[in-house]
């Protein structure tokens, strides 16, 4: 039982705080880069034009088939070898996340866009109003309402995506979570259970709400 | 006006998908307070020409005048014309995240600029009319499919058109719900409102029409009063659709 003292040792809580923190700020990050990216990924999905499509076709399918830490260390290592730019660590990490992000949300923003029927514009251009008012007023309500709930969701994957990046020598809150046990590893040999255990909950805090709120906001579209 | 004046008048209208002639040449005129009912068969082109009355769809020939005003796909003025045409099509199209007031105030308030109060008034007046004045802030989706098409209708008639095109507005209904938005139409039709309807209600077709049109092949064929049409129509063709709406054991 003694393991769950090393939880409260020193500054043990601080640091996997501090670690959550981190963890918290790439996701962020990458989840605004990944919202602005995508906008323009999603509406490059939706014009007319077959070649612009394939091509965002293509780069969605290619980040989607391969693992998440393929791309990591293409970008950490194989960056730096090919460029020698020296690429710290949290750069690269955002960098992989965003890629990997605005992919999803492009997808998503099309899809939330293709998803509002025919009828809802012409019913709107037949009442009279001009293309600028149709969607203001009809089309990106619509579009955002159906978006934002996948948007949340997105963004716990993210967060829980973040941990691959202790991979490259980020210390988020896995990665402290190592450090913890790897030095009590001797004299509390059960410390590792009690800081995954503190790590889970950590996780759970964030990601629980957010899950919940998407699903209700779901819900709520579906009514 | 006169009774006479013409709302709208088609000049030799022809419409194709790619190669697909749908109308052929058409032409007809509506006059102020008339009610033409268009009958056909399924694809004959009845939804196509609505859509080209009101600018939604590209035409090939010919005209569509609102006033004399044409009707052109694609121009800007098109934006002026359609807020003096309402439409109502068959399937709910309300929008799903405004109540049912915001629904109806929508366009008087954004695209003729009305005072707002003015609005309202009226809004609950004709929601009130069709017997829906309690559901002013419900949303689309706790309405049935009769309510939602009332409030249509609704819609499209706050902007003071000067004609209404209602495409198959109850195709889409569970029969009980049928009477209740027909009903309202059967009471714009006395107030004199100028309409072009397409149904597949016959009883109501003749009760409401002041001339029925047979469309088929993308042509008039049969020009009607309703008790001629729907008791001695005179083109073989037209008695034939009509047999399909009877039935005898
Ligand atoms: N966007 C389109 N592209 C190609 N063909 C179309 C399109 N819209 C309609 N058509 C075709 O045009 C014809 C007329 O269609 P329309 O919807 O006007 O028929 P309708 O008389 O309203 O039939 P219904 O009674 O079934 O509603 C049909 O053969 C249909 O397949
Ligand atoms: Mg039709």
């Amino acid at each position: 039982m003694q393991g769950i003292e090393v939880l409260f040792m020193g500054n043990n809580m601080l640091r996997l705080w501090g670690g959550l923190w981190v963890t918290l700020r790439l996701s962020l990050i990458s989840i605004g880069l990944s919202l602005f990216i995508g906008l323009f990924v999603g509406a490059f999905m939706l014009v007319k034009n077959p070649i612009v499509k394939a091509i965002c076709r293509v780069y969605i399918e290619i980040v989607r088939i391969m693992p998440q830490l393929v791309w990591l260390f293409i970008i950490f290592f194989g960056i730096t070898k090919l460029t020698g730019i020296d690429l710290d660590g949290e750069t690269a990490a955002v960098i992989m996340l965003t890629i990997w992000g605005a992919s999803e949300v492009g997808d998503l923003v099309r899809a939330a866009f293709s998803s509002i029927p025919s009828h809802q514009f012409e019913s709107g251009l037949s009442l009279g109003l001009s293309r600028v008012q149709l969607y203001v007023y009809i089309i990106f309500p619509q579009a955002v309402r159906g978006l934002v709930p996948d948007v949340i969701n997105l963004s716990t994957r993210m967060i829980k995506t973040t941990a691959l990046v202790s991979l490259i020598g980020v210390t988020e809150v896995l990665k402290v979570g190592k450090q913890i046990i790897d030095a009590n590893r001797f004299e509390y040999p059960n410390a590792a259970l009690w800081v995954y255990a503190a790590i889970f909950l950590m996780y759970f805090i964030i990601c629980f709400p957010l899950s919940l709120l998407s699903r209700k906001l779901t819900k709520k579209r579906g009514e | 006006m006169t009774m006479e004046e013409h709302i709208i008048d088609i000049e030799h209208l022809t419409k194709k998908f790619g190669d697909n002639v749908i109308i052929s040449d058409l032409s007809l005129s509506v006059s102020q307070g008339e009610v033409v009912v268009l009958i056909g068969p399924s694809g004959c082109g009845k939804s196509t020409l609505l859509r080209c009355i009101n600018g939604l769809e590209p035409v090939q020939g010919g005209s569509v005048k609102l006033h004399g005003e044409p009707v052109e796909h694609g121009k800007s003025s098109l934006y002026n014309i359609r807020q003096k045409i309402g439409m109502v099509f068959q399937s709910y199209d309300l929008f799903p995240h405004m109540t049912v007031m915001k629904n109806v105030t929508l366009a008087p308030l954004k695209v003729q600029g009305r005072n707002k109060d003015e609005v309202t008034g009226q809004a609950m007046e004709l929601l009130g009319r069709v017997g829906l004045a309690d559901k002013a802030d419900a949303y689309p989706s706790e309405l049935s499919g009769g309510q939602k098409q009332r409030v249509a209708i609704v819609r499209s008639l706050i902007m003071n058109p000067d004609i209404m095109l209602l495409d198959e507005i109850t195709a889409a209904l569970d029969p009980e719900m049928v009477h209740e938005v027909l009903n309202v139409v059967l009471d714009l039709a006395k107030g004199g409102t100028t309409m072009m309807i397409v149904t597949h209600e016959m009883a109501f077709a003749e009760a409401v029409a002041d001339r029925v049109i047979f469309l088929d092949g993308g042509v008039i064929v049969e020009e009607d009063a309703p008790e001629v049409f729907f008791h001695s129509p005179k083109t073989e063709r037209a008695q034939r659709f009509l047999k399909t709406f009877t039935y005898s054991k």
